[in-house]
């Protein structure tokens, strides 16, 4: 049995994802890892969702996918991110027990159907007339598929730092898929190198949590999956220390031991999660920075001390925690490091997450220059729906910027490329106010079915739901006049007007209180549903200004840009902008204008050369 | 494959100089069969133009400008005739015969132009307001514009906007950073809404373009029209003594002083007596008063629109109304009204240099004060954040991002041939 629709390889977020996608859409589905038990594994942060982030945990899971019941199964701390804004903007994000959440992943993957897991190293891709056609294992067993997924993360030529020492491998204890990585350079495909970084992990039995300020779990019952009923773990609180002065006087005096200062290190670290050594060399005048210790697991004494990533040496380590409070007795059980990889400049890519030069090969996740477990995550899911499709003769799927936080990340990715680590925030989403968090399912679901790649349970639940909403919506047409607002509590002007029950959502004076009292068959909605129902009516003029934007952003992708259109041959485009055309191949004169740079001038000439080699 | 075009870049012949333009990859082939040789490059150099047969056309001057470099960013080629019917038609009928070269639709330079990324949106609007210009003040004010002025403004109040926008974004993606917090960084808009709402506040553009409208009204057989034909210079308007002989408006652009200002002479206002003709031009000098930005009022003091010169007409039959007394048969008073108008009418001209905006840029900046306004107002974050960026996207189609190409056909359809 050496022959599958899809061949995924990689056991990370992405690839995970991407193999359960494939394989719920029926495609026969291989999941290659180095090791099995590595399968699952949180290899920096043990915590699921936050701004934006929690967006694209919600959206996979409109799709079905596992991340959100992997992240519930485990979640030891909830936390609403920016609870007192607008749902717009609303981050939720859990901490994860590292070995519930493992488990979850494990029993996730066993019991999808279609998809077989096979422990080795991907030695190489196997090419025919130019086309993907498998994938050799390491012990020189081939594996035939017509797709295949790389989600290898950072063991394209990884290389960790700790310090002065210097070592081969994307993640503690693992090989790095050199092979792989040299193959992929003698293909000719634009790469580029990044760098990230992790924290050293603290036993927490050595930390003296006393006069730590804590911050418990959250008082809601949110969930991050529709599916998952209820938070079924204990609740476990974080606490809260500061760096001080004399931990910067430690980092400072240290800083030509830090391969990011010593030159070690070439490759772009993200701006928005710089090591500590970076946030003291660059922000020299603040007096401290913020850590949240995190527990690891319940049953586990490990502590993330998030904030502090390092990749300073050991003992420089050990020395600048130990002026920390709480921290003056902490002992570390592993040292952080900066890791240093490969990644395919995305710009390669298609829509769908296919190399344009490669066909069958999908590429998703840190590889494409991403960072974050739910980036990679909505990557795998795209590149393992599309390579489903691919091998089953399926029309594409693509997600467009008005649909998704998955759509605008990967519309940013193959256009825009990347010079620092991706990482996703709501305000790359210019469509903010219609693609919220709470309202996933209602925006992403019904496209997850028409595709096939939902299962029966998400299916009866989601139609029961949009049931309720349309019942709770024909309810809310009522017209009710300010008077009888006022009357039920609501705190309105009383002036006559005479509205729907929808509309009078819109103002800050009416509570839910008053709604049940107007429409009292909202009763019977679940809270989630109801809270989703009035973020609708307090932004629906924004909503609808905003549906205006989106149509015409769809008419501009109407003008195709044709395939062999020459940009360097169209009069008085820079260089500069030749360049970043010919790496993103724009299909589209919608996709050309989202290009960084493209002056409305270049824009016209575009249009006009494009619409003369169509003549 | 570009073709060549080539037009009368001049006014229209006959005139003392008639330029014609060619544009494209043939200009130079075109210039050489024209001229027998091909000039040194940049050089005004005197030739002998002649036919396919080698028939003299004209002598005249000859540049020849190599791309990309160039007004069009194409090879362009510049011809100096004679401004006479005759010549320009000739050399214009063997441009057309020569292969691969047609005469240039409206505004097709300036398309080139712009397409070839040798002018901005802004610029491309300013150089068209440069070429029409007929006066000192336009040409300075169209000179801000064409020089990228509007531009650098933009791109300044982007910069402020981007700014304030980041501090508002900072609170809504990092606020659980120790650095930013919850409650973020309150915006300031105040100076960027004073700004803008003062370059709206400026007097528009197309007062120098256009010219300041003075419209003459009052009773029939005021004289209105007479002075109209007196300020004009020539006989416009026909005079007679029947009431009621200006039956429509009649525009007559002049300059005085250096300012441009275009004459509106009307039916004079009468509620009885006038046939249905002369009731719908009754009807036409209400409008012309609504849009006027001067009213010279030829009537009785008691019945003078709000704002109005009061004149007092037919000074040489002594009648003593009140008002500035003039006499189009004497000539008294004329040059101290004209004196009143210049004065009147340069308070609504935008100053010699500064950046005046027309009608499209106006409607843009005034929709982007608007959204500050409503950024500035908003409690909710979220909704500061959906107004600035709104705002961001307005200041974007200033310089020609949105809504690309019917934006392109009303702003080339604008454009004379040839400019």
């Amino acid at each position: 049995m050496n022959s599958f629709d899809t061949i995924i390889i990689g056991g990370g977020h992405a690839g995970v994802e991407a193999a359960c996608a494939s394989a719920r859409m029926g495609a026969r589905t291989a999941l290659v890892s180095f090791r099995r038990d590595m399968i699952g594994a949180m290899s920096c942060n043990p915590a699921i969702g936050g701004l934006g982030k929690g967006h694209l945990v919600r959206e996979v899971d409109a799709f079905d996918g596992i991340l959100a019941r992997a992240a519930d199964a485990a979640a030891i701390h909830y936390r609403m991110l920016n609870g007192s804004k607008g749902a717009a903007v609303q981050g939720p994000r859990v901490q994860a027990d590292r070995k519930l959440f493992k488990a979850a992943v494990h029993a996730l993957v066993d019991a999808q159907a279609n998809l077989t897991v096979i422990e080795g190293e991907a030695q190489s891709l196997i090419i025919d007339d130019g086309a993907v056609a498998g994938l050799t294992l390491g012990g020189g067993a081939e594996l035939r598929s017509k797709a295949v997924v790389l989600a290898t993360g950072t063991f394209l030529n990884g290389k960790m730092f700790c310090g002065e020492a210097q070592t081969g491998g994307g993640r503690v204890g693992e090989d790095a898929a050199v092979t792989l990585g040299q193959q992929l350079r003698g293909l000719g495909l634009p790469l580029g190198r990044l760098k990230t970084g992790t924290p050293p992990r603290l036993d927490g039995r050595t930390i003296n949590w006393a006069g730590l300020e804590v911050q418990p779990s959250d008082d809601g019952d949110w969930t991050f999956s529709d599916l998952s009923v209820s938070r079924e773990t204990p609740q476990l609180w974080c606490a809260i220390t500061r760096t001080n002065a004399r931990t910067h006087q430690v980092i400072r005096e240290n800083l030509d031991r830090s391969p990011l200062f010593a030159g070690g290190i070439e490759g772009q670290g993200p701006r928005y999660c710089p090591s500590i050594e970076d946030k003291i060399h660059r922000f020299g005048d603040r007096d401290g920075h913020q850590i949240f210790l995190e527990p690891e697991g319940l049953d586990d004494p490990l502590v993330y001390p998030n904030g502090i990533s390092t990749s300073l040496p050991v003992d420089v380590q050990e020395a600048f925690l130990r002026t920390i409070p709480g921290l003056e007795r902490v002992e570390i059980a592993q040292p952080g490091y900066a890791v240093e990889y490969d990644h395919i400049d995305p710009r390669a890519l298609l829509a769908t997450l296919e190399i344009r030069a490669l066909p069958g090969v999908f590429c998703a996740g840190q590889i494409n220059g991403t960072t974050g477990y739910e980036e990679a995550s909505a990557q795998g899911l795209v590149a393992g729906l599309n390579a489903a499709a691919k091998a089953l003769g399926k029309p594409a799927i693509i997600l467009d910027r008005a649909s998704s936080y998955i759509g605008v990340m990967i519309d940013d990715l193959v256009l825009q490329g990347i010079t620092e680590p991706y990482r996703m925030l709501t305000a790359r989403a210019e469509y903010r106010l219609r693609l919220r968090a709470d309202n996933a399912a209602t925006r992403l679901t019904p496209l997850a079915m028409e595709i096939g790649c939902v299962g029966p349970e998400r299916e009866n639940w989601f139609v029961s739901r949009e049931t309720q909403r349309n019942a709770v919506l024909d309810a809310l047409q009522k017209a009710v006049s300010a008077r009888e607002v006022v009357e039920k509590g609501g705190d309105v002007r009383d002036d006559g007007v005479k509205q729907s029950v929808f509309n009078w959502l819109r103002f800050d004076g009416v509570s839910v209180d008053t709604l049940h009292a107007l429409a009292p068959e909202a009763r019977d909605c679940p809270p989630a549903l109801l809270s989703e129902i009035i973020e609708d009516a307090r932004y629906a003029p924004y909503i609808a200004r905003q549906e205006a934007e989106v149509r015409a952003m769809r008419a501009n992708e109407g003008i195709r840009i044709p395939a062999a259109l020459h940009f360097a041959g169209i009069g008085g485009l820079s260089n500069e902008m030749i360049e970043r055309l010919n790496a993103a191949r724009p299909a589209t004169l919608g996709a050309a204008e989202r290009i960084r740079g493209i002056t409305p001038a270049a824009l016209a000439a575009i249009l006009v050369h494009a619409k003369r080699s169509a003549a | 494959m570009t073709n060549t075009i080539f037009a009368l870049s001049s006014g229209l012949p006959p005139a003392g100089i008639a330029v014609v333009r060619v544009s494209g990859p043939s200009a130079g082939l075109a210039l050489s069969k024209l001229a027998g040789k091909l000039p040194p490059p940049r050089r005004a150099t005197y030739c002998r133009f002649s036919d396919g047969a080698g028939a003299p056309l004209d002598d005249g001057l000859a540049l020849w400008f190599p791309g990309p470099g160039t007004a069009t960013g194409e090879d362009l080629a510049e011809l100096h005739l004679h401004g006479a019917r005759a010549v320009v038609a000739a050399v214009l009928g063997v441009l057309s015969e020569m292969d691969g070269l047609s005469p240039a639709q409206a505004g097709e330079f300036t398309r080139r132009a712009f397409e070839n990324g040798r002018i901005d949106l802004a610029e491309a609007e300013g150089l068209a307001d440069l070429l029409a210009a007929e006066t000192e003040g336009q040409r300075q004010s169209a000179l801000a514009l064409a020089e990228g002025g509007l531009g650098r403004k933009v791109e300044a109040w982007q910069r402020d906007l981007l700014r304030q926008s980041a501090l508002v974004e900072a609170a809504l993606d990092f606020s659980d950073e120790g650095d930013v917090g919850e409650s973020g960084h309150r915006a300031a808009f105040g100076p960027l809404i004073a700004d803008i709402a003062a370059h709206l506040a400026n007097p528009p553009a197309e007062r120098l373009r256009d010219g300041v409208r003075i419209v003459l009204a009052g009773p029939p057989n005021s004289g209105k029209s007479s002075l109209f034909n007196d300020m004009v210079g020539r006989h416009a308007a026909i005079v007679t003594d029947i009431a009621g002989t200006t039956r429509d408006r009649i525009e007559a652009p002049v300059v005085m002083d250096g300012v441009p200002l275009l004459l509106i002479d009307t039916a004079g206002l009468r509620a009885e007596g006038a046939d249905q003709v002369e009731a719908i031009g009754i009807a036409r000098t209400g409008e012309a008063m609504a849009e006027a930005d001067i009213i010279l009022w030829l009537g009785a003091a008691n019945e003078c629109p709000e704002g109005a010169l009061l004149i007092a007409p037919k000074a040489d039959l002594g009648t003593s109304a009140p008002g500035l007394a003039v006499s189009t048969l004497t000539g008294a008073g004329m040059a101290e009204l004209r004196v009143q108008i210049v004065a009147l009418a340069k308070a609504l001209l935008p100053k010699p240099g500064a950046l005046a905006l027309n009608a499209r840029h106006r409607a843009i900046l005034a929709e982007v004060l608007d959204e500050l306004r409503a950024a500035d107002a908003a409690h909710d974050p979220i909704i500061t954040a959906e107004h600035l960026r709104t705002a961001r996207t307005r200041l974007d189609a200033l310089t020609g991002r949105a809504g690309v190409e019917d934006m392109l056909d009303a702003l080339f359809g604008a454009f004379c041939v040839g400019k």
